[in-house]
């Protein structure tokens, strides 16, 4: 086990090598010019020429990139091209509240929709199954920041029970924290539940039609027993799966979420670069996003042989 | 081992504090103290260096933390900010500067003379006016610590004007070892003599900006309030510039009490805005903006006056206005001509070629006489700004029904700004026209008017050669008096309507949303001196 993990972590320095250089040249080709954005409307020409040379921007593709790479090699991120901060800096700034909204949208999200799942694959068939399945296809349709103004309109504005917009770091307490996310992780979660609850309804319901689960009921097993140790558990490969592949969903659901409520989170940072050519913090948080990813999915990998014994690496 | 006790009880205190009261969970977020101030401000602030850059944003943040040695009044004329008073001798060739007493940077030093002349001599680099004043300087020095001298070729009678200008970069004041940063480079300190202190460590880049009252700053003791002249007396504590870029997510935060002032609500939201009793809704800046189409005159078809002209002939600056801010006339004016409509220069030389009736089938005889063959025209158009591609989409509309041959390229600001520095043909990678639009007080004369310039590869993207513009600025800048400005101006118009460096699209205003309580709003640009909450 000790070796897999060394092995898969060994395994994470191609592939963010591969990102890097993936990353770097994509920024590179891509249109766009920072010392423009920096000039302002009106500038010169000449003037928009000054800012680049200082900025090392007229210099080749090579010497660029193999600085940037020695850099990241020793450690460090860069620095941001227009606001001279360190990059690591500015993430380190921002990922309180990201990691604050994918964690209470993750909490929120499975404490929901797995025992969603559960209950419409028990009740497979009757209005429950089909009412399950009716909020997951409208919490697939609804797109994010549809469900953040609705929900906004209602409890911030009209309620008056959230504020409508900002984050409260949790070291100004649980309630102030908890307060500002409870309505970007609703909105953030409404797809996330409908796709859990979907692959919860679906696993379950093959698992429900295997003859352990009829000897169960056999010998006597009460229902809960039976949904709950037997099946789920049973079941909770593939989910926990989607679980997973949902982090990919959620951070880039995240950047419209931190839009919509003016959360300053990773999200809302990497738009921000993205628009003005921020190349150093753009290759910053990509090689984060990526590195969280490979974890994750390391992570997932791990968590199976908790739920299937016969799993072993 | 958590039982299920310890669950259930873990989970009830989630519950209860997601049900708390707005009263008590609120803080930090919304509330507004009454010693601090939350803004919204137009944009990020994503170049800190007002002098670097041309961004309105950078140049408001300016004006919080460095000080200018002339203000400008509402009447647009420079008055004493940080000088004590001047004297101009020998026919104007010899001009002596006094600063007043008491300045002193943020970092406890001393303002002096010779950090004015640093900073003067960094701005002038980047400013458009600072470089013809320089052409005449002969010399620019700080004889002892409160004088600043200059020594002319020449008499500049613009020399207070330009020291004191609000239109982009503004001649802010620095310290000497920050002003003696290269012009190209961004200075890496925030260190002024202005009414706020930068609070460094609370800046969250994309998200929050704070300022702090600058306690020992020491406002004019005499003249009005007005624009960016007269004392800046602070009534706040602090300041914070809570970034939206969701504008509906802004006007929420109006609405629900968590901002005091909204710099830019869109023309779609104001109404909503309007409606809310707490709020109100005022244009403080009447030279609002100035829209335009920038011809690419290095390329067919543009690089043919004739056809720039007759494009003249169709524009409707009421479609682009409506486009950009909506129905009501109030936020709007059409009939703009060269310079900034109410201001001294502004004239109605030769504008019957805007306000004539439009007539589209002239427009295409006037283009098939001037001798357009079905050139493409590519018009690349910034969509992430819904103003400027408001603009985009009806002059791609104009020019489709005068029956030219139009590309339309939609990319972000970032790629447009990329697009347009390029000099090659349109159908290699160039362009032949975009939209954007400038301050109002970017346009009141020829000195700031960038546009306008006419001198070849080194003007402003579009690069048109235009020398009789080019003279008639250079007679301007040499005009004794106002009326003398006044008819050079009328003839720059008439040229402007000859040359076409670019086509006038109409002027909007931009209404700020502020909360009913807060009083002194000082008109023209959002500056936080003077405001209090009553």
């Amino acid at each position: 086990m000790f070796a897999y993990i060394i092995r898969r972590v060994l395994a994470t320095i191609p592939v963010m090598v591969v990102v890097a250089l993936f990353v770097f040249s994509l920024l590179y080709l891509a249109p766009g010019d920072p010392a423009a954005v920096i000039a302002g409307d009106q500038a010169t020409p000449a003037d928009v020429e000054r800012i680049r040379a200082s900025l090392g921007l007229d210099r080749p593709f090579v010497v660029r990139f193999s600085e940037w790479a020695w850099h990241i090699i020793r450690g460090d991120l860069g620095i941001s091209i227009f606001t001279n901060l360190p990059v690591s800096r500015m993430i380190a700034q921002r990922i309180e509240p990201t990691l604050s909204l994918m964690v209470v949208t993750l909490v929120l999200a499975v404490v929901i929709a797995v025992p969603m799942g559960v209950v419409a694959a028990w009740k497979a068939g009757s209005w429950i199954d089909r009412a399950v399945m009716a909020f997951a296809v409208l919490g697939f349709s609804v797109p994010v920041f549809v469900v953040g103004y609705v929900l906004a309109y209602y409890f911030a504005l009209g309620l008056d029970w959230f504020p409508v917009q900002g984050y409260t770091p949790l070291s100004q307490g649980f309630g102030p924290w908890l307060s500002n996310l409870v309505l970007p992780a609703v909105a953030l979660s409404s797809a996330y539940i409908a796709l859990i609850a979907r692959i919860t309804r679906a696993t379950m319901l093959e698992v429900l039609q295997q003859d352990y689960i009829r000897t169960a009921r056999a010998k006597g097993a009460g229902q809960r027993t039976i949904l709950f140790l037997h099946a789920l558990k049973n079941a909770a490969v593939p989910i926990v799966t989607v679980i997973g592949i949902g982090i990919a969903l959620l951070i880039g659901g995240a950047v419209i979420t931190e839009s919509v409520f003016a959360i300053p989170g990773l999200g809302r940072l990497t738009i921000d670069a993205i628009l003005r050519r921020d190349y150093p913090v753009i290759q910053g948080v990509v090689l984060l996003f990526s590195f969280v990813y490979v974890l994750v999915n390391l992570l997932i990998d791990l968590s199976y042989t908790l739920f299937d014994p016969r799993i072993r690496y | 081992m958590i039982n299920r006790r310890q669950w259930l009880g873990g989970a009830a205190g989630i519950a209860g504090a997601a049900a708390l009261p707005r009263f008590a969970i609120a803080q930090g977020t919304g509330g507004s103290s009454s010693r601090v101030l939350k803004f919204i401000p137009q944009a990020d602030l994503a170049v800190a260096d007002p002098i670097i850059t041309t961004a309105y944003v950078s140049r408001n943040h300016g004006y919080m933390i460095w000080d200018t040695l002339y203000g400008f009044d509402q009447d647009y004329r420079p008055q004493p900010q940080m000088v004590e008073g001047h004297r101009v001798e020998e026919d104007g060739r010899r001009v002596t500067l006094v600063l007043r007493d008491g300045l002193k940077f943020h970092d406890g030093e001393p303002v002096r003379a010779l950090d004015c002349v640093a900073s003067i001599r960094r701005w002038a680099t980047r400013d458009a006016l600072g470089q013809v004043m320089m052409t005449v300087v002969d010399e620019l020095s700080a004889p002892d610590d409160k004088t600043i001298l200059f020594r002319f070729k020449q008499p500049f009678p613009l020399l207070f004007e330009a020291l004191g200008k609000p239109a982009t970069p503004v001649c802010f004041i620095m310290p000497e070892r920050l002003a003696k940063t290269d012009p190209a480079v961004a200075v890496k300190e925030m260190i002024g003599s202005g009414p706020f202190r930068w609070k460094a460590d609370e800046r969250v880049p994309g998200a929050r900006l704070v300022y702090e009252r600058n306690a020992d700053y020491v406002p004019r003791a005499d003249g009005p309030v007005s624009w960016t002249a007269g004392p800046k007396r602070v009534h706040f504590d602090r300041i914070e510039w809570n970034v939206m870029p969701d504008a509906a997510t802004a006007a929420n935060a109006m609405q629900n009490g968590e901002a005091d002032w909204y710099e830019q609500p869109p023309g779609d939201l104001q109404d909503l805005l309007r409606r809310n009793r707490n709020l109100t809704l005022e244009i403080q800046d009447p030279t609002g903006l100035v829209a335009m189409a920038r011809f690419n005159h290095l390329h067919p078809p543009f690089n043919n006056p004739a056809i720039r002209r007759a494009l003249l002939g169709a524009i409707n600056q009421s479609d682009f206005m409506t486009a950009v801010i909506g129905t009501d006339k109030s936020l709007w004016r059409d009939r703009v001509g060269i310079f900034t409509p109410e201001t001294p220069l502004a004239n109605e030389a030769g504008m019957e070629v805007l306000t004539s009736p439009r007539d589209y089938d002239k427009v295409k005889r006037d283009l098939q006489a001037a001798g357009y063959k079905g050139e493409k025209v590519v018009l690349i158009a910034a969509s992430d700004f819904a103003n400027l591609n408001a603009l985009a989409q009806v002059g791609h509309d104009m020019l489709r029904k005068c029956g030219l041959n139009v590309e339309f390229v939609s990319a972000d600001w970032g790629t447009v700004v990329q697009r347009r520095a390029s000099k090659e043909a349109p159908e290699k990678g160039g362009w032949s026209m975009f939209f954007t639009f400038f301050a109002g007080v970017d346009m009141v004369n020829p000195g700031v008017q960038q546009a306008l310039r006419g001198h070849g590869q080194a003007a402003w993207f579009g690069w048109p050669t235009a020398p009789k513009l080019e003279e008639l600025r250079n007679a301007w800048f040499s005009a004794p008096d106002l009326a003398a400005q006044q008819e050079i101006a009328k003839q720059i118009q008439l040229q402007a309507f000859q040359d076409v460096p670019y086509l006038p699209l109409g002027q909007y205003f931009q209404a700020w949303a502020y909360r009913r309580g807060l009083t002194g709003i000082v008109k023209g640009l959002p500056i936080f001196w003077n405001v209090q909450r009553s």
